[in-house]
């Protein structure tokens, strides 16, 4: 087999010099009727090529070819070849969770950068070095606001995304969080009467999100001053990354949950992506998660660290703030180099032309008679509309012209049946956005 | 050792050389308005002006301090960086616990392919069938490894697959009629099961291991009571030793209602020789960082997916791939009985696919790279064994604990001979894991060693118990060839700095 690096004669030699008469006599520790006698009925061994072709099968079954107007907390967003090259040096591949801090100032430093970006672009005095994802790193904020204020109930803005509110709802349920939802104003950004009618003083955190589900930009200075006025941390989470790059950070937030995919990560169905937490150097103590910190050496030159890791289990065990060990560290890499590549100009370039493409979709698509705009509040690159028939029906029929149609949002939304969550990037050409005009058109002039 | 005259010339000259111990500041020290590294293709349709369209009140000037570069200098800057780590592409990396085998590279290359690094989550099903095949022939070869009933994609890692495992765990018991208190931990485990049993809502209670490091099962018969949610074992345990009373362990637990989790942490060990769901165990995580070799990237991402006997089926975390009719798959996003979701969209899903790659390579000859682990491990035992004592005497499987009682007599302690080890050109292994052994050292060849590489380890342990006899002061200052030598960690620790911030202007320092 390629992988392994022993030719018979040295495992034989090894045997022997371990006294063994067989290989079966090291696993000895097993109980003989445990053992498998029958080879393990598992497609292979194939060989390199064979991998590939069977992978470009399953390619070839998906969707390539189709134009999209999916987002919902997963962009298509342009990256460089440069990233790649670099994430795919052996050194960054194949290295572990930098313990050994000597050997390991590369990944040290990169982290360490990593942090400082993610401070940068959200208003915030300190990021750790990733979670598993938004979603995760949303519930993670939610139990940090309960651990600072010692309270346990929760109000989630209904217009935050709502795979992450059912992840928080999964772990609320063994630790005596309860969850409350706040509902959404007619112009699709948290409802701010019904959360001061909600908000008490044994409310931990309020949660919304910006650009929010439906692709609003929320207004965080007085949402921030009714959570606060209540001794609840405000926390707010960010899915589309790249709109930093020309909206306000939620500087006024407790705690920034952020998804990192949009910076450099494909979509890979699903994952890996990177969460990210930030927050105010007030509350780092009790902050989930890795955090590599600068400090000196014996000689006095600067090195990193892995610190304050009186946090994590590996340490505390039952008393850690989080039991996560592996974390995204790759991926927040690749967020590393994407976000340097694009640099000051670039990441706002990219924002602009962001907003420049999904006032243009919005445009083309309210030309077509009985399509409406849900909510009239400022967006980034996703916004809302109502069609006059059902989005399913819709969708099936654009599939047939290679589109891949927007969210249809009746099904996390009863309300919003006939609603749709359209996306736009800098990737969609203006060719394909007036194509997928001109397919709506033609499917709404057909006769039910 | 390390020249003098390097470290003088790296106080006079900010020059980068290709050695180790070359400077490279932080990107944001290298910014200077106006360069770049990236060009947008040019704007297509009508540029709105962001003013307008956000408002006032929603609209950003500029992020303060973001890099502004060239391309050049940002692959310099990285690949410099990559410099100063140390990788499996450069040698054995013999971290316990951690499985650092080879990540072959073609798996690498399936995960970018088009068609599978392109797919959106929320794509049509009808569109997604080559991603939701992958899941599936993966959950396949992963149940008969196992000799599980069923299985679940979606945690992110293994303490994500911990947490899922006992969220499965509670419910079923909930259903039950009693989500019962305590989950029983042995002294030796991961941090990761104690932390992730009070996410789950229980209690810890912590078992001392007997004299020998197995689960003392008299004791246990004892432990386990009414209120006894489950064990988590990890088998072979972090001593790297197999459970071998496992099925007799799973009964005690069974007739009182309790259920048996286990750590597959370790099942580099067992591939291909024996299945946990054999053995009696109800469920299980999987790490594919590290038995199915998908790169640990400096710490992550890795997949943890949670395999588990039929009873806990019912409560699996949506979305659950089905099959329907004509053999279509689907993910659904609803089941009455589960426990809900535990991340957004459909697991690591890169990380599966890379997955999927080893073990078609391997095929059912997987069974030799779990051999191949195995001998790694006792043929360094057997080396090194009476050079540095060996607490537990039990056969070892794929890793091999020893302790620094005889070193400790020098004044040299795990962490000096760990650090020693690098100066010889390893990664050191795990140090001070696990906690019931004073001073450990946890050593995981992997099958991906050769024999030459084991007698390079070899000689280096044996050459610095050598030196920690005649010279341990140059082992309890080691390293001496790194970029930087031993970190000031309290003072890290003391004052953090966590996050690089703009000089002050001398002018306004001063104020
Ligand atoms: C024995 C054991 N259990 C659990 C874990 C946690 O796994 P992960 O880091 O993937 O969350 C580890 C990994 O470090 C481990 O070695």
């Amino acid at each position: 087999m390629r992988y392994l690096p022993k030719s018979p004669v040295e495992r034989k030699e090894m045997l022997a010099a371990i006294g063994a008469k067989s290989i079966d006599q090291l696993f000895s520790g097993i109980p003989e009727r445990f053992r498998l006698r029958e080879a393990l009925k598992i497609p292979g061994p194939y060989s390199e090529a064979e991998v590939i072709q069977y992978f470009k099968e399953r390619a070839a079954e998906n969707s390539d070819g189709y134009t999209s107007f999916l987002g919902a907390g997963v962009y298509n967003h342009l990256r460089s070849v440069v990233t790649d090259a670099i994430i795919q040096r052996g050194e960054f591949l194949t290295s572990y969770t930098p313990y050994q801090a000597e050997i390991t100032q590369g990944t040290l430093q990169a982290i360490f950068e990593f942090q400082t970006l993610m401070c940068q672009l959200t208003g915030q005095e300190v990021a750790n070095a990733s979670v598993y994802d938004g979603s995760t790193a949303m519930t993670e904020a939610v139990l940090m606001s309960e651990r600072l204020t010692g309270r346990q109930r929760v109000l989630v803005a209904r217009s935050v995304h709502p795979e992450y509110r059912e992840v928080l709802k999964t772990y609320a349920k063994n630790s005596g969080l309860r969850v409350e939802e706040i509902p959404f104003t007619a112009r699709g950004t948290a409802d701010a009467k019904a959360l001061q009618a909600a908000l008490k003083d044994d409310v931990a955190a309020v949660v919304v999100q910006s650009p929010n589900f439906f692709g609003v930009i929320e207004s965080y200075p007085s949402l921030a001053e009714l959570a606060h006025a209540s001794g609840a941390m405000f926390v707010v989470v960010v899915t589309e990354g790249v709109s930093l790059g020309i909206v306000k950070p939620p500087a006024e937030a407790d705690i920034v949950a952020m998804e990192g995919q949009s910076f450099g990560l494909p979509p890979s169905y699903g994952g890996p992506f990177a969460g990210v937490i930030a927050s105010r150097d007030k509350f780092v103590r009790q902050m989930p998660g890795r955090l590599s910190g600068q400090t000196t050496d014996s000689e006095g030159q600067r090195g990193f660290v892995l610190t304050l890791a009186t946090r994590e289990q590996h340490i505390r065990r039952e008393k850690a703030t989080s039991n996560i060990c592996t974390n995204q560290a790759l991926c927040a890499l690749t967020a590393t180099v994407h976000l340097t590549l694009l640099g000051k100009e670039g990441l706002r370039e990219m924002a602009e032309q962001n907003l420049s493409k999904a006032q243009f979709a919005l445009s083309e698509l309210l030309k077509i008679p009985g399509v409406r705009r849900t909510f009239d509040a400022p967006f980034f690159n996703e916004f809302t509309v109502e069609m006059p028939r059902s989005v399913k029906i819709l969708n099936s029929q654009l599939l047939r012209e290679k589109i891949i149609g927007p969210l249809a949002l009746g099904t996390a939304y009863p309300e919003l049946t006939k609603h749709a969550l359209v996306c736009v990037t800098e990737t969609t050409p203006r060719a394909e956005i007036e194509r997928f005009a001109e397919a709506l058109r033609r499917a709404l002039e057909r006769p039910i | 050792m390390r020249p003098q005259n390097i470290k003088e010339m790296n106080k006079k000259t900010k020059k980068a050389s290709r050695h180790t111990s070359q400077n490279e500041g932080l990107i944001f020290e290298k910014s200077s308005p106006g360069k770049r590294a990236f060009e947008l293709p040019s704007l297509d349709v009508p540029a709105t002006d962001p003013a307008k369209a956000l408002g006032a009140d929603h609209r950003r000037a500029g992020i303060e301090g973001f890099p502004e570069v060239s391309e050049i200098e940002v692959l310099r800057h990285f690949t410099r960086l990559s410099t100063w780590n140390y990788a499996i592409d450069l040698g054995m990396y013999p971290l316990g616990s951690c499985t650092m085998k080879y990540n072959p590279r073609v798996n690498e290359f399936v995960a970018r392919l088009d068609g599978i690094a392109t797919e959106h989550p929320y794509q049509p099903q009808e569109l997604s069938q080559g991603c939701l095949k992958i899941m599936r022939l993966l959950e396949q070869c992963l149940l008969e490894m196992t000799g599980m009933d069923a299985i679940t994609l979606q945690p992110a890692a293994g303490a994500h697959g911990e947490m899922t495992g006992l969220m499965l765990i509670r419910a079923y018991l909930e259903k039950q009629g009693n989500p019962r208190k305590r989950v029983l931990i042995p002294d030796s485990a991961h941090g990761t099961n104690p932390a992730t049993a009070v996410i789950a809502g229980y209690e810890v209670e912590n078992i001392k291991s007997e004299s020998h490091a197995q689960i003392d099962v008299e004791k246990l018969r004892d432990l386990v009571t009414g209120d006894v949610a489950a064990l988590m074992i990890t088998n072979p345990s972090t001593l790297g030793i197999f459970e071998q009373r496992i099925p007799e362990i799973a009964e005690i637990l069974h007739s009182k209602g309790a259920l048996l989790y286990m750590d597959g942490a370790n099942m580099n060990a067992l591939t291909g020789v024996t299945r946990p769901g054999d053995l009696g165990v109800d469920v299980m995580h999987l790490n594919l960082h590290k038995t199915f070799s998908t790169p640990h990237g400096g710490g992550g991402p890795g997949a943890g997916p949670v395999a588990m006997k039929k009873i806990l089926e019912p409560f699996r975390p949506v979305p659950i791939l089905v099959e329907k009719e004509g053999g279509r798959l689907a993910l659904e996003p609803v089941r009455p009985n589960s426990i809900g979701r535990v991340k957004a969209f459909s697991g690591n899903f890169g990380v599966l696919v890379r997955a999927l790659a080893y073990i078609l390579a391997y095929g059912p000859g997987v069974r030799q790279a779990t051999e191949d682990a195995v001998l790694n491990a006792n043929y360094i035992r057997k080396q090194l064994e009476g050079v540095y004592e060996l607490p537990y005497s039990l056969p070892s499987m794929h890793e091999v604990v020893f302790s620094d009682a005889i070193q400790k007599k020098n004044g040299v302690n795990t962490m000096d001979i760990a650090k020693r080890l690098i100066d010889y050109g390893f990664h050191p292994y795990t140090t001070a894991f696990p906690l019931i052994v004073p001073g450990a050292l946890m050593i995981e060849p992997t099958e991906s060693e050769s024999k030459e590489e084991c007698d390079l380890f070899i000689d280096a342990m044996k050459a610095i118990a050598e030196e920690a006899a005649t010279k341990p002061e140059i082992v309890k200052t080691a390293p001496h060839t790194t970029r930087v030598r031993r970190l000031d960690e309290v003072g890290a620790a003391r004052k953090p700095v966590l996050r690089w911030k703009p000089a002050v202007p001398r002018s306004e320092a001063a104020d």
